[in-house]
């Protein structure tokens, strides 16, 4: 296709890099797939998981450039430069550890499907380094849906950690 | 494993708060649940379904689809029916039950919206996706008979050879009701609607089924919860000899019912990778399974109650219907919730005048199966709301009519007046349990002091009965293959830990830690030394799964068995390997003791080893089996009976109808708790499934049939933000009949908590004279219920 | 679902992106794309080209003076609510958007996404008509600015023209009197609003001298209330009930049956959501 053209007429296939989980990863990624679906599929990271698709669940929540996002409303395309983190890397990083560590003593999750992004969202509420109630931590956690728990057990978890780092929460330990 | 000093001391076994093993995996994004798994050569599925209700199929064009990238195959009725045996969906122990056969694809009428009718084949699900659009499906839409009504009164026969759309009608009796409603002073009449539900688990159904054509063997990982049913299923309607049948369950995100029954989609699946010889992938889409997940309550009840001026209860009457949808399901059958709604109604209380119908009606709507709870919570909702209205007419407080009402614990076991037998139950001591938990009396007044403000809060308390972990007697009668038993094989390995397999599965239970934890006190190791996995038709005993709350009860009963067969086995070998008398040892923390004097004798390891490297040095007749197989079945129990009583508290803005949820209790009596960690999960996770039931979920369909609210932003599930903070706490009486006394407890927290929010809304209304009756309790229902009030009261001045 | 087969292109900037909608009927602009990108997965939509301008420099500047804030069109919702600037000058933008969606939503969609949308359950474009914002509308035959409260033309339907993109958002910074609330009812936190209202009103001690009132939710597109608006000049608050304006809200909304929620009961919602509004003015008054 003549430069000018293609200046105006974009394509179905796209290269990217980005940074994954602190990996640079260069890729060609269909235009047409989501985030959630190029980390699943073409990176076989499959911690992230769909339960909608339409931005509802929060199932697919990962990080995009320090902030959540959901996966399935992120075109894999637009990670291009960016860096990205999932529930494998923040994992393997430690960064969730006392999240994690929180959650499997008070059994904040079941089944486990809603876990990766929950904990996503859950740290980026912890990272803001915030005084926050048990009202603001459910709120917060508002995106995520959990049909396993009731969400008294995640609240407990997310207030002791914040408790823990010295960010005083209100909240049920 | 461990073998860490800290989880020897530490006491892990039946009781304590463990935390599950499987957690570590599953929050690290390590869990492998259906749709992260690949096969070779897999290819994925997707279903072009029927857009309508009702329609009568003219034709199909598969050729553009066909053609489509990527596609491997588009197939139709004419492909795949002819390769399954018929599914028909009738209990036989229900005379009068009828189904017509249920096709895997639409053959020459669609009966519901969204049934299957081309199964489209290719490398990805988005290439499927894409040709599904081109097949070209010519529909001669029909009148549909779209709810209960218009089954019943329309004409529209759903199923022509069955004359009309009665699935089911069944009427019992007991004593003399008439007689009793005719003497009554008080009787309390009410209708109640229910509308329909889904139970969204959060992964949708998926399975990816992989038959080999050299061996004529098929494989499925299967996101269900009974892969046992699944492998009778596939092996009898695929005519695949049963043991060349396997089925693997994986991480599963939610089951709560929904992924037990029994999908014709799924099944054609199987009939595609027979076909096709390659695995096939099948991972539903969340817009398909509003339209395809088996969906959940849909009833009408019309129920009273009759009482002396004293608050004695003398006389109950349940009419009930069910929408069902187009079929019966097949196994898991939708007369269930019915016949579970007119036989648990009123069982709390002791009064000998019972009567009720329950008719179970075809509509032109996905098929209704198991959801949990089944029908208790229904019989919960009318059972407590109508006895709360009699208490507040009569001047009672109504924890004070409960205890003059309840059955008294004297007259233990009984059997109530729809036929529940209560063995082991414990009404008394969870009501006080709860009172207190809650402050009962401070909240009243709390309530009395806001009315007077004009402010409208609610107190519901609902007392429930909880059939759990049926047996064979349940099933049997009902020609269903279905299992009760399950099994638990247990091997020392030979460096002392301990590895089970289980015949249970797990969708997040804790069930898996629940057996080690059991396993590790019956063998006397460490729960952390022990390794349990499940789920997998082909390596376990023969089991049944998860469903109706049995796993621990059942499972953990088997468990309990192995492992005390595995301790027998161990301390015969160390005794002949230390020449010490059998009977004067033990086992604990990992090491064959001497029981009188506590002093280690040999480690299991130590024993290990020389059962399984040096039998050299054994006698010569000495049999080393170090690994056992025990199953359990109750051949005699139709259920274990539990009970609880759950207590709501809500406010409601009489000028919006938005209810706010200000505190949740539940006193929960499952016998033995194996776990209080896991078991408070449970319930608290119930409990907010209840609560989506009562004030958010329902499927809302257009007057002729088509879904209207079919995605995740206008089907409400509870979120975090408006659900309350949740208190239990548990009585344990323990079931008499196994050594474990444990009874189930998965679907307590649903049960109570829609009793308990029908209450306290209504609880919330009676100053202003008003009811609502019709759940979801939606913002305009509320709102209508109270301007009913309003006319009434303004009409009667 | 999986999105149907488009093309993609990420231009290099604003003039190029310009030329790219111009030259291409079917081409749609995706910033945050929280909105769009439900839909294409939803196939509700099939655009044949989507043009990211979700990092052109020229998009994304805002600017202050004493008498306007200019944001520009790719302020993500997170901002309005983080911003310190906002939160003080803008105080209704901050109220607002704690109901838009989600943390995740949030940290992605844009204000212009939201303007361009159009939602008219959308909490930002009823906003933008209350403060009496003016958008600054770009594409190759230049600049203009159209208001906000002319924006807005039917359902999902603005005055923006082909081959235009919203370039920034310009807001009058209120006079010291002017109070601010906003309120919405849905059935749960972040859910489309099933009414809401964004007030900016001008008050003498607790009297409404003027006000701006803007519903969503119970309308088809975001627009002045002016028979609301007129009926509550000169009303002291708080008002004990909705007499002043239980007959005249109907001139100004007129909502839609929606499966499970009547008309008349919106209406009914919008009423007493009015009164709670106009209530909470006096609380929502700039701290300075």
């Amino acid at each position: 296709m003549p430069e000018a053209e293609r200046d105006l007429a974009g394509l179905e296939e796209i290269e990217i890099e980005a940074t994954i989980n602190g990996q640079r990863v260069k890729r060609r990624v269909k235009a047409r797939q989501h985030l959630a679906d190029f980390l699943r599929q073409e990176l076989e990271l499959t911690g992230t998981h769909l339960g909608c698709e339409h931005g509802i669940c929060g199932a697919c929540t990962v990080l995009v450039d320090n902030r959540s996002v959901r996966g399935c409303l992120t075109l894999a395309a637009q990670i291009a430069g960016r860096t990205v983190e999932t529930i494998e890397g923040l994992s393997a990083s430690g960064k969730i550890a006392d999240l994690q560590q929180a959650f499997i003593e008070r059994n904040a999750a079941q089944c486990g499907f809603c876990s990766s992004g929950m904990l996503l969202t859950a740290y980026e509420l912890v990272s803001l380094g915030e005084a926050v109630t048990r009202s603001e931590i459910r709120e917060f956690l508002s995106g995520n849906m959990c049909r396993c728990t009731g969400y008294h057990a995640i609240a407990d978890a997310v207030a002791a950690v914040i408790d823990a780092r010295g960010q005083k929460s209100a909240g049920r330990a | 494993m461990s073998g860490s000093n800290s989880s020897l001391e530490r006491h892990e076994g039946i009781g304590a708060r463990v935390p599950r093993r499987e957690l570590k995996r599953l929050l690290s994004g390590h869990g492998r649940y259906l749709d992260d798994i690949k096969l070779p050569r897999m290819l994925h599925v997707c279903f072009v379904r029927s857009p309508h209700p009702h329609a009568r199929l003219r034709g199909i064009d598969t050729e553009a689809a066909r053609q489509a990238s990527g596609v491997a195959a588009v197939f139709t009725a004419r492909d795949l029916n002819p390769l399954c045996e018929p599914f028909v969906g009738v209990a036989l122990h229900r005379p009068g039950h009828r189904s017509p056969p249920q096709p895997l694809l639409v053959e020459e009428r669609a009966v519901w919206q969204g049934q299957p009718v081309v199964a489209v084949i290719a490398e990805s699900r988005a290439e499927a996706e894409d040709a599904a659009e081109l097949v070209a499906i010519e529909w001669e839409e029909l009148p549909a008979a779209a709810d209960h009504e218009q089954a019943l009164g329309s004409g529209i026969a759903i199923h022509p050879e069955l004359g009309d759309n009665v699935a089911f009608d069944y009427a019992l009796e007991k004593g003399e009701p008439a007689k009793a409603f005719a003497e009554a002073d008080l009787v309390i009449a009410e209708e109640l609607r229910f509308e329909r539900q889904l139970a969204m688990t959060l992964e949708c159904r998926g399975l990816i089924a992989d038959f080999d054509p050299s061996e004529g063997a098929l494989t499925v990982i299967h996101s269900h919860q009974s892969p046992f049913q699944m492998q009778d299923v596939f092996s009898r309607h695929l005519k695949i000899p049963e043991h060349k049948v396997r089925v693997i369950a994986p991480d599963i995100g939610g089951g709560f019912g929904m992924k037990l029954n029994l999908y014709t989609d799924e099944v054609a699946v199987a009939v595609a990778s027979m076909l096709l010889g390659r695995p096939v992938k099948f991972s539903v889409d969340r817009l398909e399974s509003f339209l395809s997940d088996a969906h959940a309550r849909d009833h009408h009840i019309k129920a009273r109650i009759a009482l002396k001026k004293t608050g004695e209860i003398i006389a109950m009457e349940v009419d009930d219907v069910g929408a069902v949808g187009a079929y019966g399901m097949p196994m898991r059958f939708n007369v269930a919730e019915g016949m579970m709604t007119i036989t648990v109604a009123g069982a709390p209380y002791s009064f000998g005048n019972y009567k009720a119908r329950t008719r179970s009606v075809y509509v032109n709507k996905n098929l209704v199966g198991m959801y949990r709870g089944v029908g208790m919570p229904l019989a919960c909702v009318v059972t407590e709301l109508l006895t709360d209205f009699a208490a507040s007419a009569l001047g009672i407080d109504t924890v004070e009519f409960k205890r003059r009402n309840y059955w008294p614990k004297a007259s233990l076991p009984c059997v109530t007046t729809g036929g529940q037998r209560l063995e082991t139950v414990s009404f008394h001591e969870c009501l006080e349990k709860l009172v207190d938990l809650m402050d009962y009396e401070g909240l009243r007044k709390e309530q009395q002091r806001l009315r007077a403000q004009g402010v409208f809060r609610g107190i519901g308390i609902a007392t429930f009965v909880e059939q759990t972990a049926y047996g064979p007697p349940y099933y049997g009668p009902s020609g269903a293959p279905i299992s009760t038993q399950d099994g638990c094989t247990l091997r020392l390995e030979p460096s002392g830990a301990v590895r089970c397999i289980t015949s249970l599965t797990d969708q997040g239970q804790g069930t898996l830690t629940a057996i080690a934890q059991i396993v590790a006190d019956s063998v006397g190791v460490s729960a952390a030394d022990v390794a349990v996995m499940g789920g997998d038709s082909a390596i376990s005993t023969y089991g049944g799964g998860a469903w109706a709350s049995r796993g621990t009860a059942i499972g953990g009963e088997a468990a309990l068995k192995a492992g005390a067969m595995l301790k027998r086995n161990i301390v015969a070998l160390a005794a002949a390997i230390t020449q010490t008398p059998p009977e004067a040892l033990d086992i604990t923390g990992g090491n064959v003791i001497r029981s009188q004097s506590g002093q280690a004798v040999i480690s299991l390891a130590e024993v290990g080893r020389i059962g399984y490297f040096r039998q050299d040095t054994l006698p010569a007749d000495f049999d080393v089996q170090l690994s056992v197989t025990c199953s359990q079945a109750a051949n005699d129990k139709l259920y274990y009976m539990a009970n609880g009583v759950q207590a709501s508290y809500v406010e409601i803005d009489c000028e919006t109808g938005f209810i706010k949820l200000l505190g949740q209790w539940a006193v929960d009596d499952c016998g033995r708790v194996i776990n209080p960690l896991l078991v408070d999960e449970q319930v608290r996770g119930g409990v907010v499934q209840g609560i989506g039931s009562v004030l958010y979920e329902e499927c809302i369909y257009s007057d002729d049939g088509n879904l209207l609210n079919g995605t995740m932003a206008d089907y409400l599930v509870p979120m975090a933000d408006e659900m309350p903070d949740i208190q239990v706490a548990h009585v344990e009486t323990l079931e008499a009949s196994t050594r474990l006394g444990a009874k189930g407890i998965g679907e307590a927290g649903l049960i109570g908590a829609m009793g308990a929010v029908w209450v306290s809304v209504n609880d919330a209304l009676k100053p202003l004279g008003a009811k609502i009756l019709h759940q979801p309790f939606t913002p305009e229902r509320v709102l209508d219920a109270l301007a009913r009030a309003a006319a009434q009261r303004s009409c009667s001045r | 679902m999986k999105a149907r087969n488009f093309r993609y292109i990420k231009p290099d900037s604003l003039t190029h992106a310009y030329r790219i909608l111009e030259a291409d009927a079917e081409a749609v602009p995706v910033a945050g794309g929280q909105s769009l990108l439900a839909a294409l997965n939803m196939r509700l939509s099939a655009p044949k080209l989507l043009v990211d301008i979700g990092d052109l420099t020229e998009l994304a500047t805002s600017a202050h003076s004493d008498r306007e804030i200019r944001l520009g069109a790719l302020t993500r919702h997170c901002e309005l609510l983080r911003s310190d600037l906002i939160r003080r000058k803008l105080p209704l933008l901050s109220l607002a958007a704690a109901h838009i969606g989600h943390v995740a939503i949030r940290n992605r969609g844009t204000l212009a996404g939201s303007l361009a949308y159009a939602d008219p359950a959308a909490e930002l474009p009823a906003c933008s008509v209350a403060l009496g914002a003016t958008l600054v509308l770009g594409s190759l035959a230049g600049e203009r600015e159209v208001k906000a409260e002319d924006f807005f033309k039917g359902l999902f339907e603005t005055d923006l023209r082909k081959g235009e993109l919203i370039v920034a958002v310009k807001f009058p910074v209120p006079a010291t009197q002017t109070a601010v609330a906003f309120a919405e009812l849905a059935r749960r936190h972040g859910d489309f609003a099933l009414v809401g209202l964004a007030a900016v009103a001008t008050l003498e001690q607790d009297r409404i001298a003027a006000a701006r009132l803007v519903y969503l939710g119970c309308v088809d597109r975001a627009k002045l209330a002016t028979s609301v608006a007129a009926s509550v000049a000169g009303l002291r608050v708080p008002i004990a009930d909705t007499a002043a304006f239980a007959a005249t809200i109907g001139e100004d909304i007129s909502p839609d049956d929606m499966p499970g929620l009547r008309a008349s009961t919106r209406l009914h919602m919008a009423t007493v959501l009015t009164r709670r509004v106009l209530n909470a003015l006096p609380a929502g008054r700039p701290a300075g």
